[in-house]
């Protein structure tokens, strides 16, 4: 019970947060609970993170999974209601009023002045997850040169051709499975 | 007056819509499924309607296929079509991952599972890393904005301060530095 409520109150915080998506997010997410609460361990933050990527739909629904690692069950309905609504809430208020500030000189000023903080935070985000997930202290450097490479083949492929990401991180996978096994 | 869209549907129509963009969107990219749906399939929207609901999504907190799902649904059946809507486009999802989470749970430990998790890990961040240069192709050439990119990344990742001290510190100077000219 107090485990959800503490739930609770970090996703609904994270939630109003994310301005600009839930990727600006990840790092303050991994922050609160992996080295906070404890609730799951940087490498779970980590493979949860790339589960989510996997699934189809909104790509943060994986906050239902450290929620369920946290509490169990009712921790999982506690951090998909607690991230999903206290923003929808907003966005629905806000749509009734928003024709009111449209020609408002500042929205614009607001919509220019965030984009850099939000892809500030999106590459805290990579730094967040990439720290476990590409290049670890506790793996060897044989194994950081392939998640490492990895890492930048997938981005360099997706730069150059049109491709579905899930199709990649498939492929990646059964990479991994050959080149990461025991090492 | 060109093309009108029909703002009527019931709750199983939005349901339904939402829900199978829930279930088909792959790889992310959803708010492109949903124009799609939106605009070109069912006309519930016309493309400035959709354009302006994604204005508003990207500029409040929350994910933009989520918001941009309440205020469809909203416009189409009010508040319970809001509810329809959102719960169709994320309920696919969360299934999907109880299935992956609990495969998880059961096979982690398997040298041949971690091994390929660590691949698909290592994906995923390279997903997410060109997600954000693709996103700040622009901001990462202008001086201003790469000096924000860096103050904002160097304050979280490094410094690990709190991500509602940092928005407090950095938006104002953010949002002043990109202030309205006034005409003279």
């Amino acid at each position: 019970m107090k485990q959800s409520i503490h739930i609770l109150n970090v996703f609904c915080l994270l939630s109003l947060l994310s301005v600009g998506g839930g990727s600006a997010v990840l790092p303050q997410m991994e922050h609160e609970t992996v080295g906070i609460h404890h609730w799951v361990t940087g490498d779970q933050f980590a493979a949860i993170y790339s589960l989510g990527q996997m699934a189809p739909g909104p790509n943060m629904s994986m906050v239902g999974l450290i929620g369920y690692k946290a509490a169990g069950v009712i921790g999982m309905v506690v951090a998909l209601i607690a991230f999903y609504l206290p923003s929808s809430f907003l966005v629905y208020g806000c749509s009734f009023v928003w024709d009111h500030f449209k020609d408002n000189p500042w929205r614009n000023a607001v919509q220019k002045g965030m984009a850099p903080v939000t892809i500030g935070l999106m590459l805290s985000g990579v730094y967040a997850v990439g720290k476990t997930a590409s290049i670890s202290s506790q793996h060897s450097m044989h194994h950081n040169g392939i998640t490492a490479a990895i890492t930048l083949s997938v981005t360099a492929i997706l730069f150059a051709k049109h491709i579905n990401p899930a199709l990649l991180m498939l492929v990646a996978g059964v990479v991994g499975s050959i080149a990461l096994r025991g090492i | 007056m060109g093309n009108t869209a029909n703002s009527q549907a019931t709750l199983a129509q939005i349901f339904t819509v939402f829900a199978k963009i829930g279930i088909t969107s792959f790889g992310g990219g959803v708010v492109a499924y949903l124009r799609n749906a939106l605009v070109t399939d069912n006309q519930w929207m016309t493309d400035e309607e959709f354009l302006a609901a994604l204005e508003i999504s990207q500029t409040l907190p929350g994910l933009n296929s989520v918001n941009l799902a309440i205020i469809a649904g909203r416009k189409l059946a009010g508040p319970s079509g809001a509810l329809a809507a959102s719960i169709g486009i994320v309920l696919p999802g969360v299934l999907f991952l109880i299935a992956l989470g609990l495969l998880y749970e059961r096979f982690h430990k398997n040298p041949n599972i971690a091994a390929a998790l660590a691949g698909i890990g290592a994906a995923a961040v390279g997903l997410l890393l060109q997600m954000t240069l693709k996103i700040g192709s622009q901001q990462f050439r202008n001086f201003w904005d790469l000096a924000l990119i860096l103050v904002t990344f160097y304050l979280v990742a490094i410094l690990h301060v709190s991500l509602p001290v940092v928005l407090f510190l950095v938006a104002p100077i953010a949002i002043i530095l990109n202030r309205p000219q006034v005409k003279p």
